[in-house]
């Protein structure tokens, strides 16, 4: 039984679910339109310096739609969206498996266009998901712990590494706590399901005390801080994004292979605003056409192209294979292995 | 009630019942495809979603006394691979929900360890198909019974079936539309003898009286027999008649010689003008009588003999002059001159020479009737493309009758009120040539007054 079933049922009772949620936000944040007529509630897993630029775009072309910006964890938007209904007009998440379980489940809204119909089959999926950004799970290392070209730049490598120096780098690894990052258990179980290597690298890093987190941010600012040397499966866009404005840390793509995260946008069925979400979805469907704001917001956009000139990268493909590990007694399993492997006992 | 005009033609009826049959069949066609591919399109869903549970039943195990699943990414991401249909499945242990969509409903039959069940209902807003398999899993030595339902939405199904449909839809139309033409071109065939024999009957010539010389198909020989046996009849008839108008005749001109003879002599006594001119008019009367007598007599001769047209070489020449020769003293009695024009070497003609005689005779007899005393009559024979052999008087013409009827029997031209005559003269001249395969142009003479009576023969 979750804990926060029960607020949630006093808020219901008490009318104040409008007020506030039963769920963990991180933050919310309006932006009024210039001529606001309408409003567009989005709630989301990005952070809102990388998404600004995006909204701030949307509202340049559209000048009648405020938005509300409410901005979760993975694990909770879930929650929000999933078993408590609330009502947001767009879900925008880099957790491609509960976007999946969202809409199999029945709460996306199915929604065709011309600009949804130009994405690659591989980016959406029923017509109700759409992956609108491919960010790659990237290994960070250290410019202070790796100061020359002598860094792992695969999996076998790093274990390599973590097992020859072991007091090297004892405390100074992060990962995901996957218990508890939506984003960390879809890399995790995406790394389990492509390579036994996965397992012997959990291991490896249980050995030396692996410190868990739960968010892409934390990770590089530890980094950054010389409290971490590596960091394994943070977001690339947000490396990426981070490295222009301070650095001192490497961004390394696994030449074995490299999983893409498809951030995804799908339409709730309990949406009041379906058309300003639609307009939206185009917009987003089509942010390949606009490189400035590519660039402002560090997420790459869907495009094929890149993805065939390097065989490493694997984008996660949206389907029903997601649910697998989405399937509670499978993740109880998967979830009790980790921890066996990660805190050694 | 009366039938629309439409039907009235076995072609059209032909065509339309073929044409419902064939759209019939089409209708056939069109239910076996779609049935046929949408039972295989069911299949191959219903096989994805059973290896989809048997991936699952074979990833089960026992753990500490407990059974537990790691659930086969394969599994569920094989039914993502032909459709994006929606996924939900249960696995349950003795009735209870080890892991999945709780609310997915029991199979309505329950499946046994070597046969799965399968089921259609509705579920979360979709109609769904589900696969249920059974597996004994042994728990701390303890046998369970685990159940394993996987259920997936049919859109892809129905996009199939909507995309199956349209296949079917256009194989039935191009069906029909073959199969209408073609019933279009078999209605034409299969009547096809019908209208050979409707030439064959309508070629003939008027008194072509002979049985029908053609192979009918067996569906017409009795018809064809009929015809004949009609034919034949009515040919009997007609010489009947003939014989008889031929015998009346000939039994009609002996006493008319005689009454003659007789009115001669009695001429010759008279002395008083008025009773010399009465006899001379009864005389001419006679002699009009025997005349129309020995046409008829013509008349019947030429409808027996182009029946079976006797084939004799000779000269046209020749038989012009002789003919003209002989109807020289009847000319002479009015002052008229017969010219006779011919070619100095005439090719040999083929044909039935007293036909040909008798239709000189009649047109050179009708051109001195009607010619005025003292003027001449030119008979001309020419060999080019044809022969031609026309006959030119300075009569008083046809007047403005229609030279087409002047053909037919017992028709007269428009102006001989005053001369007696039976008008079979051209008659007999017309049937003559056409049983020569020529034909009897009459034409007014360009300038002068008269006519121009031509008798046109095909070279030989």
């Amino acid at each position: 039984m979750r804990l926060t079933d029960l607020p949630a049922a006093i808020m219901a009772i008490l009318g104040l679910t409008s007020a506030a949620f039963a769920f963990e936000i991180e933050e919310r944040a309006r932006y009024p339109a210039a001529n606001p007529e309408t409003e567009l509630r989005i709630i989301s897993t990005a952070d809102r310096a990388v998404f600004e630029p995006i909204l701030l775009a949307f509202q340049q072309q559209n000048q009648t739609i405020s938005i509300d910006y409410t901005i979760a964890s993975t694990t909770e938007l879930m929650k929000a969206v999933h078993a408590e209904g609330e009502a947001f007009d767009l879900v925008i998440s880099s957790a491609m498996d509960l976007q999946t379980k969202l809409a199999n489940d029945g709460f996306a809204r199915t929604y065709r266009s011309p600009a949804t119909d130009a994405l690659p089959d591989w980016a959406k999926w029923r017509d109700q998901v759409f992956a609108f950004t491919q960010e790659p799970a990237v290994l960070i290392l250290s410019e202070t712990a790796f100061p020359d070209e002598a860094y792992p730049t695969s999996r076998d490598e790093l274990i390599e590494l973590l097992r020859d120096q072991p007091d090297r780098f004892r405390g100074k690894v992060g990962t995901y706590d996957v218990r508890t990052s939506g984003f960390g258990y879809l890399m995790a179980t995406q790394d389990a399901r492509v390579s036994e290597n996965f397992w012997r690298l959990l291991e490896a890093m249980g050995r030396l005390d692996t410190q868990l987190y739960c968010c892409s941010g934390d990770m590089l600012h530890d980094i950054r801080e010389g409290k971490l040397a590596i960091a394994y499966n943070v977001l690339g866009s947000y490396a990426q994004a981070q490295l222009e404005d301070g650095g001192g840390y490497r961004i390394v793509m696994m030449s074995d292979f490299a999983n893409i995260m498809l951030r995804t946008v799908l339409i709730s069925t309990k949406a009041d605003n379906i058309a300003d979400a639609q307009t939206m979805i185009n917009f987003l469907a089509s942010l390949e056409s606009r490189p400035d704001l590519v660039a402002a917001s560090g997420l790459p956009a869907v495009d094929t192209d890149a993805l065939q000139s390097n065989v490493a990268l694997r984008p996660i493909r949206l389907g029903p294979g997601l649910l697998a590990f989405l399937d509670r007694l499978t993740r109880r399993n998967f979830l009790r292995n980790w921890e066996a492997s990660i805190t050694q006992e | 009630m009366k039938l629309p005009t439409v039907t009235r033609s076995i072609r059209t009826r032909l065509f339309l019942q073929l044409a419902a049959i064939s759209a019939l069949l089409s209708v056939a066609l069109f239910l076996v495809v779609r049935g046929l591919a949408e039972t295989a399109a069911e299949a191959t869903q219903d096989g994805i979603l059973a290896a989809s549970a048997t991936s699952i039943a074979d990833a089960l195990r026992s753990e500490d006394g407990e059974i537990t699943l790691d659930l086969p990414y394969s599994a569920l991401s094989m039914l993502g691979t032909t459709n994006d249909d929606r996924v939900f499945y249960k696995v349950e242990v003795n009735d209870e929900t080890l892991t999945g969509y709780d609310d997915l409903p029991p199979p309505s039959q329950s499946p046994t360890i070597s046969e799965n069940t399968f089921a259609t209902f509705y579920y979360r807003g979709d109609e769904v198909r589900m696969v249920s398999a059974s597996r004994t899993v042994s728990a701390g030595g303890v046998p369970s019974n685990v159940l394993i339902s996987v259920a997936q939405t049919r859109l892809g199904l129905a996009a199939i079936s909507q995309r199956i449909s349209a296949i079917a839809t256009g194989i039935g139309l191009v069906f029909f539309l073959v199969a209408t033409a073609l019933s279009l071109l078999a209605a034409r065939s299969a009547l096809r003898p019908l209208k050979e024999m409707t030439a064959a009957i309508t070629r003939r010539g008027p008194a072509d009286l002979r049985p029908l010389a053609i192979d009918p198909p067996t569906e017409l020989e009795p018809f064809v027999s009929a015809l004949n046996t009609f034919i034949a009849r009515l040919r009997a008839s007609l010489l009947r008649s003939e014989d008889l108008i031929a015998e009346a005749a000939h039994r009609v001109r002996t006493p008319l010689a005689t009454v003659r003879a007789k009115a001669e002599v009695t001429h010759r006594k008279l002395q008083k003008p008025e009773h010399k001119q009465t006899m001379r008019e009864m005389i001419r009367a006679i002699d009009e009588s025997s005349r129309s007598a020995g046409q008829l007599l013509d008349h019947a001769m030429v409808t027996f003999r182009t029946d079976s047209l006797s084939t004799e070489t000779f000269d046209m020449a020749e038989l012009v002059r002789e003919t003209a020769e002989r109807l020289e003293p009847a000319a002479d009695l009015k002052d008229v001159t017969i010219r006779c024009t011919t070619p100095d070497t005439t090719p040999a003609f083929t044909g039935d020479r007293i036909l040909l005689q008798s239709a000189i005779q009649n047109i050179l007899d009708n051109a001195i009737k009607y010619s005025p005393d003292d003027s001449a009559i030119d008979v001309d024979l020419s060999v080019a493309e044809t022969m031609c052999l026309s006959f030119t008087d300075r009569g008083r013409g046809f007047g403005e009758a229609d030279t087409d009827s002047l053909k037919t029997r017992f028709s007269r031209g428009a102006n001989v009120d005053d001369i007696v005559g039976s008008g079979l003269g051209l008659t007999i001249a017309d049937e003559v040539a056409r049983a020569h395969g020529g034909q009897l142009n009459i034409t007014r003479n360009e300038g002068s007054q008269g006519a121009c009576v031509s008798l046109i023969f095909p070279r030989q």
